[in-house]
């Protein structure tokens, strides 16, 4: 498990104790990534978050298109594996989990964990910092550094 | 109503039954409910299938067969979940004076019903 901030640890760890699940990332609606489990190349968890990422914003847009609020849990079931896509409120913005699991858990476990695991969030999250302008100078840095958290090299 | 709903309402008019439903046992969500004030059950849902999967594989692996009936005892009520047809579960709560018996009993019937 690799967490870009210390306080999503905590929370994450007992939800990864409880759900089974065998992947997990945490990302922002724009696709930045907070935290991961699982993955082992840093390749998939950014193609991973982006897609993630822009299905929740797809459902959003289907969502506003048929004048309902917008989805809460998304629910891919196969026959090996599933995956839930869920977006939920912090202090610190919106945030979007991408779960994975096999046979061994249940998507109802998941779920019921994964709602458990946000509010947790919610709590524990300190308030948003201010952000200064984002330069493409610092972009790539902070890009790296942030691979380097998440991957340990 | 539906046949669903009348036999888990049959089992909700045993006296002590604070809730029934009928759950999806290899998801653990919950498919129809009846009567589940003051009951998470969602919760309840997820975590009766995932205990009942669980009983399956140690009763089978010990050559015991599928459980008939799981009873599941607190310090305040019981839980009671049955398996049904088509990878379905019926699961009661019920208050630590219910009639367990006769819900038990019912418990049975909605799962032969269901089927």
């Amino acid at each position: 498990m690799r967490v870009l901030e210390s306080w999503v640890g905590a929370p994450l760890e007992r939800f990864l104790d409880e759900s089974a699940a065998r992947l997990v990332l945490l990302m922002t609606t724009s696709g930045q990534v907070v935290a991961q489990h699982g993955f082992t190349r840093s390749v998939d968890v950014m193609s991973a978050a982006a897609l993630g990422a822009a299905i929740m914003a797809s459902t959003a847009e289907l969502a506003r298109i048929m004048g309902s609020p917008r989805f809460g849990v998304l629910v891919h079931q196969g026959a090996e594996q599933g995956m839930l896509l869920s977006g939920f409120d912090t202090p610190r913005g919106r945030w979007i989990g991408l779960v994975v699991f096999g046979p061994d858990t249940s998507v109802g476990l998941v779920q019921l964990f994964f709602q458990q695991f946000a509010e947790e969030i919610g709590a524990a999250a300190p308030p948003a910092e201010p952000h200064g302008p984002v330069l493409a100078e610092n972009f790539e840095h902070d890009l790296n550094a942030s691979l380097r958290a998440l991957f340990g090299r | 109503m539906s046949q669903h709903e009348q036999a888990l309402r049959r089992v909700s008019a045993v006296r002590g039954i604070r809730g029934v439903m009928l759950v999806s046992a290899s998801d653990g969500l919950v498919v129809a409910d009846v009567s589940m004030e003051d009951v998470d059950g969602r919760a309840v849902a997820a975590l009766a299938a995932s205990l009942c999967a669980r009983l399956r594989r140690a009763t089978t692996s010990a050559g015991l067969g599928v459980p008939g009936v799981v009873h599941l005892r607190g310090e305040e009520g019981v839980l009671l979940a049955v398996p049904a047809p088509n990878d379905m579960l019926v699961v009661a709560v019920a208050d630590r004076g219910a009639n367990v018996g006769l819900a038990r009993l019912e418990l049975l019937e909605a799962a032969r019903v269901l089927g």
